[in-house]
């Protein structure tokens, strides 16, 4: 499935490094871009290209915090509430996320639009309270910034 | 020469851009060290400047590229671009703004030790910073910089990005050279450094990305130029990472040893003071979550290394986070002591085991349930980690704890609910009760 869907990047991927192990983590973003987290054909497939057992990539995959073994809304959102943050309102603006979410933390909303997470420091503390969405930074959140993204991307696409 | 010697890009608009940098002096370094100086005589300067890593540790530089044995081939170097420490945001500022300067040290570091690659290991959560860096890295291929004999010479080196995925142990060293071989992020057993043992087994340099920022200008100017900024044992600029309960958080370029955190938080041109005239500092944090706090009577220690070592913490990575009088310390605790324990990657059992049974003391005291003996507890569950762990983080962890008892005992004292038989309320008017005692 990638080698064919995804050839050219498998291919630019692998000529980066001598050893194919070190492929594993860029190939790992492959499949979460492909299958929307590390699904098991995924995973097998980054195990052949790679030649490590499925279980080391499997091991990899719960690992890393970014990774995940398990469908999660086609939006994440991440908000950082670790110390510089929650000296500047992050547990509030998380309070107002679960409000405006109607999940917590860890969860995903029934529509499976939004991924709800709290995340440890990201390098946005000079703009606390900070938070990605899709992995891009959104920073000096407050709450009317917040349901604005939130309702932005509740109108594209399906 | 401008105020800036590492954001530049606060003075020089575009700088991100090659064709700007290069009018601005860009590649002068590297295409004189490529052209009129041996590997040696780079490393000999970089030593003599007396540079020391900005990554947290402070170690000398020049010394670390000594170490790399000269005729085992291939070699590394790995730019530390993991950036994960609880208010730090520099390195990011320099891969935003000003990318070719780090990718001209990360050249000249390769060039000093004559490496054949180049991997800079940026967290994952960095990936729109990464993907500024790789088109940054694509402008310099393009003009000859990075690549096959570059500028006619026959030293070929190449340079690549490589994502993480969320991790804070993966910005150790050994953890990151695991990470980078794609295997997941457990520190290794030192020694043998990866000096001499590094990525696949092959002599390695890992410098952080304002490390590498610092060297350009060292080739370029030479070693007693950059002495003259600086203290004698902490030469050079340093970037400062202000947050907290600040009026103006940011990154700010000073002279190590030049400035005092007073200066730094109340300072016209830096932090403006706090958050509220009225308000008063009440701790500092100079190096994010992992080194001691400090009372505010540390305020005037100069920020360099040995000053902040004498008045009891660390530098490190200068993260300075800033708490005033509305914080409640155990609470702050219990923040960093979360961060350990999530982040803490299982390998050994103190750290592992330490960072859960901490984190749940402080969750009971914070719930309110906090039992008489806790600080103890507390105290004695950090002596069982401190110095038995297999790489820093673990003693790391015990260092929110251990400060914070040392110098805010009473706050402690207040979330322990008064024992059954202690009087309930004192009579009006008569001596008031310590809470817990
Ligand atoms: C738990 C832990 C986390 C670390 N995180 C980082 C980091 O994010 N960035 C960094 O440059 N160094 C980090 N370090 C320090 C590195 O291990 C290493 O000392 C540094 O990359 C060396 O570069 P330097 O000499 O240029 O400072 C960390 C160390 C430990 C123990
Ligand atoms: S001290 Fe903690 S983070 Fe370091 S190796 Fe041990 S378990 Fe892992
Ligand atoms: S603490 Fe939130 S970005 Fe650093």
């Amino acid at each position: 499935m990638l080698r064919e869907k995804y050839a050219h990047e498998v291919e630019a991927i692998l000529a980066k490094y001598p050893v194919k192990r070190s492929a594993i983590l860029p190939l790992l973003y492959l499949v979460q871009q492909e299958y929307g987290y590390c699904a098991e054909e995924g995973i097998r497939e980054v195990a052949e290209i790679t030649g490590v057992s499925p279980t080391e990539v499997r091991e990899v995959v719960g690992f890393y915090s970014l990774f995940y073994d398990h469908p999660i809304g086609r939006h994440r959102i991440q908000i950082c509430d670790d110390l510089p943050c929650a000296l500047r309102g992050a547990d509030e603006l998380v309070a107002h996320a679960v409000r405006r979410l109607g999940v917590q933390p860890g969860e995903t909303t029934p529509d499976g639009r939004f991924t709800l997470e709290t995340v440890m420091c990201i390098g946005a503390c000079h703009r606390a309270p900070a938070m990605q969405v899709d992995l891009e930074f959104v920073e000096n959140v407050t709450p009317e910034v917040f349901d604005r993204i939130v309702g932005d991307l509740s109108r594209d696409g399906m | 020469m401008g105020r800036y010697i590492l954001l530049r890009h606060r003075e020089i608009p575009e700088l991100h851009r090659l064709d700007v940098y290069l009018r601005h002096g860009g590649y002068e370094a590297w295409r004189k060290a490529l052209t009129s100086m041996t590997p040696d005589q780079v490393i000999e300067e970089v030593k003599a400047s007396g540079l020391r890593g900005r990554g947290g540790a402070g170690f000398p530089t020049g010394v670390k590229w000594s170490f790399v044995p000269k005729n085992v081939f291939p070699k590394y170097v790995v730019v530390n671009a993991d950036e994960s420490e609880p208010g730090t945001f520099k390195d990011r500022e320099i891969m935003e703004g000003n990318p070719h300067q780090l990718i001209e040290g990360a050249l000249l570091a390769a060039y000093a030790i004559q490496a054949e690659r180049v991997y800079v290991y940026i967290r994952g959560e960095y990936r729109s910073v990464a993907r500024r860096l790789e088109a940054a890295i694509a402008e310099a291929y393009a003009a000859g910089l990075i690549g096959r004999n570059v500028l006619g010479t026959n030293y070929s080196v190449e340079m690549f990005v490589h994502l993480g995925a969320g991790a804070y142990i993966c910005g150790e060293e050994t953890a990151l050279l695991e990470s980078l071989e794609g295997k997941i992020g457990h520190p290794r057993v030192r020694p043998p450094f990866p000096a001499t043992f590094g990525l696949y087994g092959q002599p390695t340099v890992v410098n952080n990305v304002e490390t590498l920022a610092n060297v350009p200008p060292i080739i370029l100017n030479g070693a007693s130029w950059y002495r003259t900024m600086g203290t004698e044992k902490s030469p050079g600029p340093k970037i400062f990472c202000l947050s907290g309960r600040v009026r103006r958080p940011g990154n700010y370029e000073a002279e190590l040893g030049k400035i005092t955190f007073r200066d730094l938080i109340f300072g016209e041109e830096y932090g403006q003071g706090l958050l509220g005239e009225e308000r008063t500092v009440k701790a500092i944090l100079p190096a994010g979550a992992s080194a001691p706090m400090l009372p505010a009577s540390a305020l005037d220690t100069p920020l360099d290394y040995e000053s902040v070592q004498a008045a009891g913490s660390m530098l490190g990575s200068a993260s300075i986070i800033v708490l005033d009088d509305t914080v409640d310390i155990v609470w702050a605790a219990y923040k960093m002591v979360r961060f350990f324990q999530h982040e803490s990657c299982g390998k050994c059992t103190p750290c592992r085991e330490g960072t859960y049974w901490l984190r749940r003391v402080y969750e009971r005291l914070v719930a309110g349930r906090g039992r008489p003996k806790d600080p103890e507890l507390l105290e004695s569950i950090a002596r069982q980690m401190a110095g038995k762990t297999l790489c820093p983080l673990g003693d790391f962890a015990t260092s929110p704890v251990l400060s914070s008892l040392k110098h805010f005992r009473k706050e402690y004292e207040a979330y322990i609910p008064q024992p059954l038989e202690a009087p309930v309320a004192a009579p009006a008017g008569t001596v008031e009760t310590v809470p817990g005692r």
